[in-house]
């Protein structure tokens, strides 16, 4: 790939931005608070934006577009009943019990307001995840970086062999990060993330705009699709009539309710951006004001993917990906996506069917590579390399706070002073960013050990709702019941798991380890179901133990429970400020969104 | 908190913009063939220029209304 030094410049532009955001902000960091919570003094429309790109990973960008590839516009299901819902809820009915009990953390919530081992098993399996999705990150950027050729032209001028592309990228991503994080804490992660945030829609603006207009407009999209690829909503009925394999029911229950709430709602992650707002006001308007672009967002990245398979195949200059160059023919792809190579002998790999496998991960970069000249094409590369960064930095503030507040000051070292945990901040700072790197190189070596994890994660992460929703607003719900709830509900999610397997998979990491009793038409199918058996596990077996064991005096949980809390008062706002009024245009806008793609 | 994120933002995109319209201004044609002849340097570079001024514009009002 031909940078020029045009490309350069904007890209080195912008890292200067980024650190020296943190160094302005460095004098502002006194105390602890400073570093974790931002001082709790950021207003809601900054949380918001930060809320909004510190999900913004590399599965957000790469993977929605690879999804809008494969799938069509039915991917926008992961943002109008994905992740809207979930956030207005969040935002109207949770955010006051998060905000106002004063917790520092989504763990410490979960020991004020059940026992200190359901707070252990949350903060432990949110510390391992944390650095684990940072790595995994890491090593996607490094990965594209190699992929496109980026550094190839650099490298070649100061006579360094491209092998070392892989581990120069990993060293200096890390160092970026490492930087602006030890300098700022929590407030340069979210400054820095409200910059992604812009720069990521200036970045891709463009490419859907030219790319729109060289397919004729959403008209023209739609005539070269087929019909499947451009309604979200038609087939659902029945999961074999859809590309997803997946029907309704499990869709809106699976992924709108359990996984959605799940995350949106418990990951400290996003959660610790609206903390840092400041009252309470600005942090129930967070995820609200969040999921404004967050409705928009399939424009910017599912379109791309979209488009790129839409183009005739002849369109396809697409990147080769074992040589780095640009190329008419694409290797038995289609539009603008290649097929997968098989890397020792160069051929096509081929499905069970004799069709070419797909890398639809290539949409994006492929789509960047053949609408963008020079210049504008730095803007693009550095809005991806921006959403990869916002994703790693967002996980490790979310693990150096939860480390040292519940972890290192729970169970390690209670009594110091504030100063102390601001170093301890800044060192799990360091070693958390080296734990990711290695999390790298894990993931570079050993594939199946991510997949094993993230598949692990899925199990611990599948019943969390329940546990909040029962905590926040049944009073009955006791420790013991909250506890036990949740291992039931992870020990549920991995046994639906062994027992069942996807259509055409084999039988291990895939499933069916426990013997296949049930096959399901597809893989998104399969997580759906898991999700619902876990979150129903986990559900029945908290009340049931609650039910059984003592219940907490009510005086304790004053400010924990929504039957026990006075409303938030709501006098000093202007109406369209509210809340409950933002959430309801919030609703009323995804339902007409779903509607006009229906 | 002493920074207002829009100065920095509205920084950026302005020097993010003078680059790119001055790019545009200055480049050969000939490279706008892959954005279907349109001059996208010259076009987005003018648009981010925009953005940043009224970003800045946004930041500095609200620094004078506190001073």
């Amino acid at each position: 790939m031909n940078l020029t030094p045009v490309d350069w410049l904007l890209m080195a532009i912008y890292f200067a931005f980024v650190l020296g955001i943190g160094v302005v902000l460095k004098r502002y960091v006194k105390n602890s608070s400073d570093f974790f919570l931002a001082g709790r003094s950021l207003p809601a429309w900054i949380c918001g934006l930060a809320f909004l790109s510190a999900n913004l990973g590399a599965q957000e960008v790469i993977g929605m577009a690879a999804s809008g590839a494969k799938y069509g516009i039915a991917t926008s299901h992961f943002y109008w009943i994905g992740a809207i819902p979930a956030m207005v809820f969040v935002g109207v009915f949770m955010m006051p019990f998060y905000y106002g009990s004063r917790a520092r953390s989504v763990p410490e919530y979960l020991r004020l307001r059940f026992d200190e081992k359901t707070r252990g098993v949350n903060a432990v399996s949110f510390a391992v995840m944390t650095v684990f999705s940072s790595g995994i990150s890491m090593y996607a950027m490094a990965k594209l970086i190699q992929t496109m050729h980026i550094l190839d032209g650099p490298f070649a001028k100061l006579g360094v062999s491209t092998v070392w592309t892989f581990h120069v990228s990993i060293l200096v991503s890390a160092l970026i990060v490492l930087g602006y994080i030890l300098l700022g804490g929590l407030t340069s992660a979210i400054y820095n993330e409200v910059l992604q945030f812009f720069l990521i829609v200036a970045g891709f603006l463009p490419l859907v705009f030219l790319g729109l207009k060289n397919v004729g407009g959403w008209s023209g999209l739609k005539h070269q699709l087929p019909t499947a690829f451009t309604h979200s909503w038609q087939g659902m009925s029945n999961a074999h009539t859809n590309p997803m394999g997946v029907d309704a029911f499990a869709l809106v229950m699976g992924l709108g309710f359990v996984l959605s709430f799940g995350y949106w709602c418990t990951d400290f992650l996003v959660i610790q951006r609206a903390m840092a707002a400041d009252s309470m006001g600005a942090a129930r308007r967070t995820p609200l004001i969040a999921a404004l672009p967050k409705m928009v967002f399939p424009l910017l990245v599912i379109l791309p993917g979209m488009i790129a398979i839409a183009l005739p195949n002849s369109a396809g200059t697409a990147i080769n990906p074992s040589t780095g160059q640009m190329q008419v023919s694409n290797l038995g792809g289609k539009g603008l996506i290649p097929a997968k190579v098989d890397e020792t002998t160069g051929a096509p790999i081929l499905d069970s069917s004799g069709k070419p496998v797909l890398d639809y991960d290539l949409a994006i970069p492929n789509m960047l590579l053949h609408y963008f000249p020079t210049g504008i094409l730095g803007l693009g590369l550095t809005a991806l390399l921006a959403s990869f960064m916002s994703g790693m930095a967002g996980n490790v503030t979310a693990f150096n706070t939860v480390w040292t507040y519940d972890i290192y000051q729970s169970y390690i070292n209670p009594n110091a002073n504030d100063a102390h945990y601001l170093w301890m901040g800044r060192v799990a700072t360091v070693f958390g960013i080296a734990l990711s790197v290695v999390a790298a190189y894990a993931a570079s070596r050993f594939n199946n050990i991510m997949d094993f994890l993230q598949l692990v994660f899925a199990f611990v992460n599948a019943p969390l709702f329940a546990t909040f929703l029962l905590g926040m607003f049944w009073k009955r719900t006791t420790g013991h019941g909250a506890f036990f709830g949740l291992l039931s509900g992870t020990a549920a999610a991995a046994i639906h798991q062994g027992l069942t397997l996807p259509q055409g998979a084999a039988v291990g990491i895939k499933g069916g380890w426990l013997g296949a009793v049930h096959t399901y038409p597809s893989e998104m199918a399969q997580n759906f179901w898991t999700a619902i058996w876990a979150w129903s596990a986990c559900f029945v077996v908290t009340i049931v133990i609650s039910l059984c064991t003592r219940a907490r005096e009510e005086k304790d949980l004053v400010g924990l429970v929504y039957s026990l809390t006075e409303k938030p008062s709501q006098e000093q706002v202007a109406w369209y400020m509210r809340p409950a009024v933002l959430g309801a245009i919030v609703i009323g806008i995804a339902l007409l969104l779903n509607l006009i793609f229906w | 908190m002493g920074l207002d994120i829009r100065t920095p933002i509205g920084l950026m995109f302005s020097v993010f913009g003078v680059i790119l319209t001055i790019y545009g201004c200055l480049s050969d044609r000939v490279i706008y063939g892959r954005s279907l002849g349109i001059n996208i340097n010259l076009v987005w570079g003018l648009a981010l220029l925009a953005f940043g001024i009224i970003m800045l514009l946004l930041g500095m009002r609200r620094g004078r209304g506190k001073a």
